[in-house]
This record gives structure tokens, C-alpha cells and sequence, in this order.
């Protein structure tokens, strides 16, 4: 499933085949994100971890609808490397304590929906699927969800989501500086320089693409090409 | 059989995962007795040194080194190659296994950690757990402690300083990144250490 800004979302294929044939083409890791599981008020779809981490052998996050330390037990055993929380963590930021004791904080992700202020160069986080103001700023929170024991951030520009003009560098290097965990950046991924500038200008410590792999409007392989000629250490050949 | 020791933490599901893919037999297992029978003993884990303190509890240390004395060949998976040494900075009261000599420290904390992410590999020419596997390959790891370069150290890799990330002395073995989630040169390892 993918959408743009958070919006229009259609089907973009079997999950599980998606990313055996993105992992095959060189992908470096896989995030399978249930993206309106908490809107629409459902658990993580198990079955679907299960077939897709089975044919896997990258690391496989999985996010969405997982509010309990319960919950994230059963995506784990299920085959899940980590697990990705946004609006139960906001919620009930203990619930990322719980998982890191229990998991270890390398398995702990912390996505956050950030959506620019019109004002100024702040930003605010958003939960279920980019539906629900928090009132909470975007870059403190990700501070805090560092504190309470997470492993990474995987932060989402909502303004760039599905629009391709590229990543929000300024929310990421503000971000990315601010934590000392790594930063996923993701939202708005078009071409090879918008990845070159992410890890360049936005200090990234990775970035993800959805809508220009799934679509096939761009080779993983062309793009991790593009990156090592431009200097940025990639995987590949993979 | 393999025995895939479990004790309660880590990812044990996808170290399995990967040895039915190889065609391997194997068993997540704590038990002794388990443990006695099998021909190879694979300790995986991630997440905190603390939680190998529940194998001195449940027995699973003193079969581990009685098939290790034996000359089963033994491979720890992240925490569980750190498990091979004297201890960690990151829990001083649990201690290590001692089988091999030495302690984690904490990565410095002047760069992102934990250090997570795929970084290229320096291995030693006469690898057992390496063969056929290119020099400078890429392996995923994810970890913010680590084994210093030691004497039985295999291959090296730099995340501020060298580090250990793969460790190999007699039927002994451990790697500090993940094989099962290292794509083809994961697998790759762990079909060597199954060929062993």
C-alpha cells in the first residue's frame, strides 16, 4: 500500500513477494509498515511477518498497529528483526522502555510522522497514519523517544510523502543532529541526488523509499550505481 | 542436529529461519540434554549482556563447555560471541563464558550508536568460517559494544576503531554481525560453520 502525503492510498502489490523480489534486486533492509492499522483500529497482520520474513535474510522492521509489549512479542516471533511504533508510543512512551528491556533497543524504531509549521522551521508530530495532530514537537520527541530507550528513528517527512521532490533535508539534519541514535529519513524520495543530498545536507544515517521501488520507476541497482559514483559508501555490487 | 540455544533473548526464530533455508536440521532448545546430543551448538542473541545470566541458570552453560571441551564446534551470534569472552562494560555482574580471553567495551559515544547498518569486512586469509567469502564484503550489524582485536580475532571492522567482528580459535566461533541477516555472505558462513 502506498500513498502520497499520507493520502489516496492504493495497493501496491503482495508484501511478501515485494520484498523477496526488492531484496533480491539489493535492497539493504526491509520496513513492511501497516500504515492505517491504527486508524482503522487493527493488530499488526501476522500472517502476512510470517510469510514475508520466512524468504528473508536482511533485517526486517515491521510496524503498525502494535500498542502492547504483547503485541511485539508476537510480531517477533513471527519473524520480525524490529519493530516500528508511532501513535502507541506517543500514547505511552513506556511502551518503548518495555520493548527495549525486553528486546534490546537495536530492536526498537521509533517512527515519526513530522509535518512542517507554516510559521517557522519546526515541526510537529502526527500519529494513525498521519491523521491526528499530537501538539508534540517533532524534534523533542524524537529526543525523548531516544532517552526512553530507542534504537533508531525512522523520521517521515509527511510534507514530502509520496510527492518525489525530494527528502526534507533541513527536518532531517535537524533531527539527525539532535539524537545519537541513527536516522532513517523517508518521504518524498525522487531521484539518485535527493539520496546524495539526505546523507550529505540532511546527515542521515540511511533513507527509504517506497513509491519509486514498488512502481519500478526506478532500479535499485541504477540508484545504488548513482550513489557510489557520487561518493556515498552504498552496498554493491549487493 | 543443531542445537540453537535459547535463553530467552534474541532473535532466535531467524537464525532457524536461515538453517532450514541451508537444509539443515536444527532445534531451538535449552535443555541439557538437548544440548549433549546435538553435533553443533549455534548461541545467537541480541539485545542486552545481562540476559545470558539465564544460562548458568538453566544449566545450558555447563553443557556448552562440555561438548565445547568435547570438540563440538560452537558459534555465538552477537551477544552470544561476546558470551565468549570474560564480560561486558555493558553488565559488569553477569560474566562471560571465559572460553575465550578478553572483555566487551562500549563503542565510543561520540558517534550514532548502536552501530547499525552493513560495513565491510578485513578477514584473515586462513578463515575456516570465511571460505569463499570476499575480501571487504559487506555484513550487517547492529551492536554498541564490542570485542577488541584479540589473538583468535578472524576479521576486523572499523566503527570508530577496529573492532572484532568475527573471532575463530580451535571448534570456536563467533561473529559479531548478523549472518542471518547478512544476505547471500551470511548465508555463505553459515553454511561453512555447517560444513565444519
Amino acid at each position: 500500500m502506498k500513498g502520497v502525503q499520507f493520502n489516496n492510498l492504493r495497493d501496491a502489490g503482495d508484501p511478501a513477494e515485494l520484498a523477496r523480489a526488492h531484496s533480491e534486486s539489493g535492497a539493504d533492509e526491509i520496513v513492511l509498515l501497516d500504515i492505517s492499522a491504527t486508524r482503522e483500529r487493527r493488530t499488526t497482520l501476522l500472517e502476512t511477518v510470517r510469510r514475508t520474513a520466512r524468504q528473508l535474510f536482511i533485517p526486517f522492521t515491521v510496524g503498525g498497529g502494535v500498542k502492547t509489549l504483547d503485541d511485539a512479542a508476537a510480531v517477533f516471533s513471527a519473524g520480525a528483526d524490529k519493530i516500528s511504533v508511532n501513535s502507541a508510543a506517543l500514547a505511552d512512551p513506556d511502551l518503548i522502555t518495555a520493548i527495549a528491556e525486553r528486546f534490546g533497543s537495536q530492536a526498537v524504531v521509533v517512527a515519526v510522522d513530522a509535518k512542517r509549521c507554516a510559521t517557522n522551521s519546526t515541526w510537529q508530530a502526527f500519529t494513525h497514519g498521519g491523521r491526528k495532530e499530537t501538539g508534540r514537537d517533532a524534534v523533542q520527541w524524537a529526543q525523548e523517544a531516544e532517552k526512553r530507550g530507542a534504537g533508531e528513528i525512522l523520521l517521515t517527512s509527511m510534507d514530502r510523502d509520496g510527492t518525489a521532490s525530494g527528502f526534507d533535508c533541513e527536518l532531517t539534519r535537524t533531527v539527525s543532529d539532535a539524537v545519537g541514535i541513527p536516522v532513517i529519513a523517508s518521504g518524498g524520495a525522487g531521484r539518485a541526488e535527493d539520496f546524495v543530498e539526505v546523507f550529505r545536507q540532511g546527515h542521515a544515517d540511511a533513507a527509504l523509499a517506497a513509491s519509486i521501488f514498488h512502481y519500478g520507476l526506478r532500479a535499485l541497482g541504477d540508484l545504488k550505481q548513482a550513489l557510489g559514483n557520487a561518493g556515498v559508501p552504498v552496498r554493491w555490487p549487493c | 542436529m543443531i542445537a540453537i540455544v535459547d535463553y530467552g533473548a534474541g532473535n532466535l526464530v531467524s537464525v532457524k529461519k536461515a538453517l532450514d533455508w541451508l537444509g539443515q536440521e536444527s532445534v531451538i532448545t535449552s535443555d541439557h540434554d538437548v544440548i549433549g546430543k546435538s553435533h553443533k551448538i549455534v548461541l545467537p542473541g541480541v539485545g542486552h549482556f545481562s540476559s545470558t545470566g539465564a544460562l548458568s541458570r538453566s544449566g545450558a552453560q555447563q553443557a556448552i563447555e562440555t561438548k565445547v571441551r568435547g570438540g563440538t564446534p560452537f558459534l555465538g551470534i552477537c551477544v552470544g560471541m561476546q558470551w565468549m569472552f570474560d564480560g561486558s562494560e555493558e553488565a559488569p555482574d553477569t560474566a562471560g563464558s571465559g572460553m575465550l580471553q578478553g572483555k566487551c567495551l562500549r563503542l565510543p559515544s561520540t558517534l550514532k550508536l548502536p552501530h547499525v547498518g552493513w560495513n565491510h569486512l578485513r578477514i584473515r586469509d586462513t578463515s575456516r568460517l570465511f571460505r569463499g567469502v570476499p575480501q571487504s564484503s559487506l555484513v550487517y550489524f547492529t551492536h554498541s559494544y564490542f570485542v577488541p582485536v584479540v589473538e583468535s580475532t578472524d576479521a576486523c571492522c572499523d566503527y570508530g576503531h577496529s573492532f572484532s567482528a568475527a573471532v575463530e580459535k580451535d571448534n570456536l566461533f563467533g561473529v559479531q554481525f548478523h549472518p542471518e541477516k547478512s544476505g547471500d555472505v551470511g548465508l555463505k558462513l553459515l553454511a561453512n560453520f555447517c560444513e565444519l
